[in-house]
């Protein structure tokens, strides 16, 4: 397990849950990626779980730690 | 490849091989490094050049005798570089501060007999190896023959400078006062080592050079312990390189006699042969600078512009012609020593991951290269190595993977003999190959069209993927597999021979299915008369090979002589025929590297002014992505009126796949009369600038179609309540999908889409889907 990170794009408190309707708040979370794992915080509907994964935090930071991890 | 292998590629390739300058200076002195510094008015960095690979060099570089100028290669265009004149420019200008430290002291005493260059030289480098070293001086002043020189050449205070350091470095002077030198019995008793030089005349030796094959090359003597040196005949004219030469030759056999080593065994040569290669096509002859005052030599800014005219000898021919080997800061040499070391390490950051991905596996650098230097082979064998130790980064070639396999799958593939040719009666079987079927579904249809009145009753169809992608991305498990699907259709189809569109279609069957006969369309079509429309519009064109014709002159003449048939009147581009340049896909550098595919592209399109009439349906596409103006082959020979073909935009990823999937339902509907049921599939909209996103990221409309349908249905995606906009997600492979959409009665309006390959291992829909 690594280190905590903040999942958060700048944008995701501007979302509901389709479903639930319910705002959405922080909660942690375990990403994945070639055999290891993160633990991080994401916004997620609190009442059905559905977690958002915004274009900043997947093309920013995930992308670069999936690189870091291919080339490990 | 284990280090032997290592070494042997690595000694392909000659970039490291010396100059032709330092090849032939005895000291091998750099004089393309000299050139640079002065060239820059860097006299600091000249200097040091100069006390490198110099004994004395305030001395020897005013006087040298320059066996380099005739060596060297500028002398082919134009004058030689005068590195002579230069040296004593430098020699002229103030020399900085820092100098050597001296070497820590080592056990052995030595005698040096006179204080001719030869024998400074020999105790330069001896006091500089530590040893105790004690000159024997005749009763002249010191220098010996460097008496001969003008004080306008070489100052006497220059001398008194250069023995003043020689003394830094620990050397003791003194008169000699014992017997004749040639016999030096009692030196060899009160010293571990005698060196007797030759050009002192106020300590002369009777002595000539032993008539040995070993003398030239250690200097030795027939005693034990005694060397010689500067034993060049009085008369002879006085070479002051070859006395430094000989004064080093005999230092290093003192050094090899003290330590107890042999004089030869492994001793390198003092001047070689060089290999290095320079192309100088382009260099424009010039004459040597001349110089206001002979007498003083060049002044500073003569010799800037003197050293301006060397050439830099290198080779990089590859370099030049392939930016992929620019973009990595070396050349093969050192490549293939990153590609080692890469593939060694076991835990840690493989930075040349890229580098072993990137090669387009094009094989232009070997047919450019002297040595025929290998990279393609290299890269590819590295893939598989990575492939096979299961530490090939996913991401490179996944996706292009997967799309070879939709290719081969039940949606595109397609084995059939014409209609009405029986089972088995196909003889000519047409494969346009995965890329030309997603790209030109009409192409195809009308070259099919072209085929089977060409050849009534035998002619039949293939559609499938020859499994390039397969082997670029070093997957042979993969290549094999789609080999054996492959034949198996072959074989149904009764062992026609196959007609293929694309060379590298070719290269795959050949290789993989080499029980077939594979022709090339082109060589079909030209042999077999078919009638070529005359040309519309711009009757000038470039032909543009691919790299896969390198080795193909008759596809690549063919295809010549049916542009001519159309009326085009031709412009050979640079890099053509055995010199066809990549376009960037090649290799799957477009997957692995798209940056750098696409600086790839921009170059290949900047190479010739003139519309590109391409033959490979990803050459034409990749060209058309840098904005150039390029048509294909089946534009030509089937044209449609109705639109200039060389302004049409690359194509994307999308387009290409469900281009493939499309052309087989139209051919079953078209030719073979089937009635298909047309799924009605989810209409999405997006504007250019969301398509071309969707095409850099690598992402399907299809998938998105799967993603936003199972959003909908499971009421699972996210809204933007002052927008309307729906954001969901779907796991589709190794990758999450993203899309930002909004559904209208046009359709389903996409916005944006984006992807990771991380995975959310605790997202509580997804547990439930
Ligand atoms: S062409 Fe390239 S690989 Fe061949 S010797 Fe020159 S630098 Fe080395
Ligand atoms: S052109 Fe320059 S690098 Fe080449 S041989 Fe002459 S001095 Fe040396
Ligand atoms: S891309 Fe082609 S020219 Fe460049 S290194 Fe690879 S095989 Fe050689
Ligand atoms: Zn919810």
């Amino acid at each position: 397990m690594n280190e905590t990170v903040i999942g958060f794009g700048q944008d995701d408190a501007a979302w509901i849950c389709g479903g639930c309707g319910e705002k959405l708040a922080p909660g942690p979370a375990t990403l994945e990626y070639m055999g290891s794992e993160f633990c991080v915080t994401l916004m997620r509907c609190p009442a059905c779980g559905l977690t958002l994964i915004s274009e900043e935090l997947a093309l920013g930071r995930m992308l670069r730690v999936e690189r870091l991890l291919e080339d490990k | 490849m284990d280090q032997k292998g290592l070494r042997d590629l690595e000694a392909r390739c000659i970039q490291e091989e010396p100059p032709r300058c330092r090849a032939a200076c005895p000291l091998g002195l750099d004089a393309r490094a000299l050139c640079a510094a002065v060239a820059a008015k860097n006299m600091t960095g000249a200097w040091a050049v100069l006390r490198r690979h110099m004994p004395l060099a305030g001395v020897l570089a005013r006087i040298c005798d320059h066996p380099c100028e005739e060596a060297c290669l500028r002398g082919q265009a134009g004058d030689p570089v005068r590195i002579g004149a230069l040296e004593r420019a430098v020699a002229a200008a103030p020399e900085p501060r820092a100098r050597p430290l001296p070497m820590p002291k080592r056990p052995g005493t030595i005698a040096v007999t006179g204080s001719g260059l030869s024998s400074l030289t020999a105790a330069w480098d001896l006091a500089g190896k530590g040893f105790s070293v004690t000159i024997l001086t005749g009763s002249g002043g010191l220098g010996g023959r460097l008496a001969q020189f003008p004080e306008t050449l070489l100052p006497k205070d220059v001398v008194t400078a250069e023995i003043e350091l020689l003394k830094k470095r620990g050397a003791v002077f003194k008169p000699y006062d014992g017997p004749c030198v040639d016999a030096p019995a009692s030196l060899l008793g009160e010293f571990d080592a005698v060196c007797l030089g030759g050009d002192d005349p106020s300590l002369p030796l009777s002595l000539t050079a032993p008539d040995s094959t070993e003398f030239p090359v250690t200097a030795a003597l027939e005693t034990p312990g005694l060397f010689a040196c500067g034993l060049g005949a009085d008369d002879a004219p006085y070479s002051p390189i070859r006395a430094a030469a000989e004064g080093r030759r005999a230092a290093l056999s003192v050094d090899r006699f003290l330590q107890k080593v042999s004089l030869t065994a492994g001793r390198p040569p003092e001047t070689q042969a060089t290999r290095l290669y320079t192309n100088i096509d382009g260099a424009v002859p010039l004459p040597a600078v001349p110089m206001a005052d002979p007498e003083t030599g060049y002044s500073p800014d003569e010799a800037q512009e003197e050293a301006g005219r060397c050439l830099d000898c290198q080779c990089l021919e590859c370099l030049k012609a392939c930016p992929y080997l620019e973009a990595y800061k070396g050349y093969p040499k050192v490549y293939a020593r990153r590609v080692y070391n890469n593939l060694s390490i076991v835990k840690g950051h493989h930075a040349d991951n890229i580098l072993i991905n990137s090669c387009m596996l094009c094989g232009l650098c070997t047919a450019i290269c002297p040595e025929d230097f290998p990279m393609a082979d290299l890269c590819l064998s590295s893939r598989r190595d990575m492939t096979g130790k299961n530490v090939m980064p996913p991401s490179a070639h996944e996706f292009a993977l997967l799309d070879m396999a939709f290719a081969q799958g039940e949606d595109c593939a397609l084995a059939r003999p014409a209609p009405g040719v029986p089972d088995g009666a196909v003889k000519r079987a047409f494969f346009p190959g995965c890329q030309l079927a997603g790209l030109s579904p009409d192409g195809v249809m009308a070259a099919y069209g072209a085929l089977r009145d060409l050849f009534p009753g035998q002619t039949g169809i293939l559609l499938s993927c020859c499994g390039a992608p397969a082997r670029w991305a070093g997957r042979e498990d993969l290549f094999a597999a789609s080999m054996k699907t492959l034949r198996a259709s072959w074989e149904g189809l009764g062992k026609p021979e196959i007609v293929a569109a694309c060379p590298a279609c070719m290269d795959m069957l050949e290789e993989g299915l080499p029980e077939a006969r594979t022709v090339s369309l082109w060589e079909v079509f030209d042999q077999s008369g078919l009638a070529v429309p005359a040309l519309q519009g711009t009757a000038v064109l470039a032909p543009l090979d691919p790299c896969t014709a390198r080795n193909r002159p008759g596809v690549r003449d063919a295809v010549r002589s049916l542009l001519r048939k159309a009326g085009a009147e031709l412009v050979e581009p640079p890099y053509s025929g055995e010199l066809a340049k990549c376009c960037g896909f090649g290799g799957l550098m477009s997957e692995a590297n798209p940056e750098l595919a696409k600086t790839v592209a921009g170059r290949r399109a900047a190479e010739s002014p003139e519309d590109y009439a391409a033959y490979c349906a990803m050459c034409r596409d990749r060209l058309a992505s840098a904005g150039k103006r390029a048509l294909h082959l089946l534009d030509l020979l089937f044209p449609d009126e109705t639109q200039d073909p060389a302004a049409q935009p690359a194509a994307t990823v999308t387009k290409r796949h469900d281009g493939r999937a499309a052309l087989k339902r139209t051919i079953l509907r078209e030719v073979y009369g089937e009635s298909l049921q047309e799924e009605a599939r989810l209409q999405l909209v997006m504007s250019p600038e969301t398509a071309a996103r969707l095409d850099a990221r690598r992402i399907l409309e299809d998938d998105l179609r799967q993603l936003i349908a199972q959003a909908e249905a499971a009421k699972a995606y996210f809204l933007r309540p002052e927008t309307g906009h729906k954001l969901a997600g779907r796991r589709i492979g190794n990758v999450t999908f993203w899309a930002e959409y909004e559904m209208t009665d046009a359709g389903c309006l996409v916005h944006n889409a984006y992807c990771h390959r991380m995975r959310i291992k605790t997202d509580a829909k997804e547990a439930r889907q």
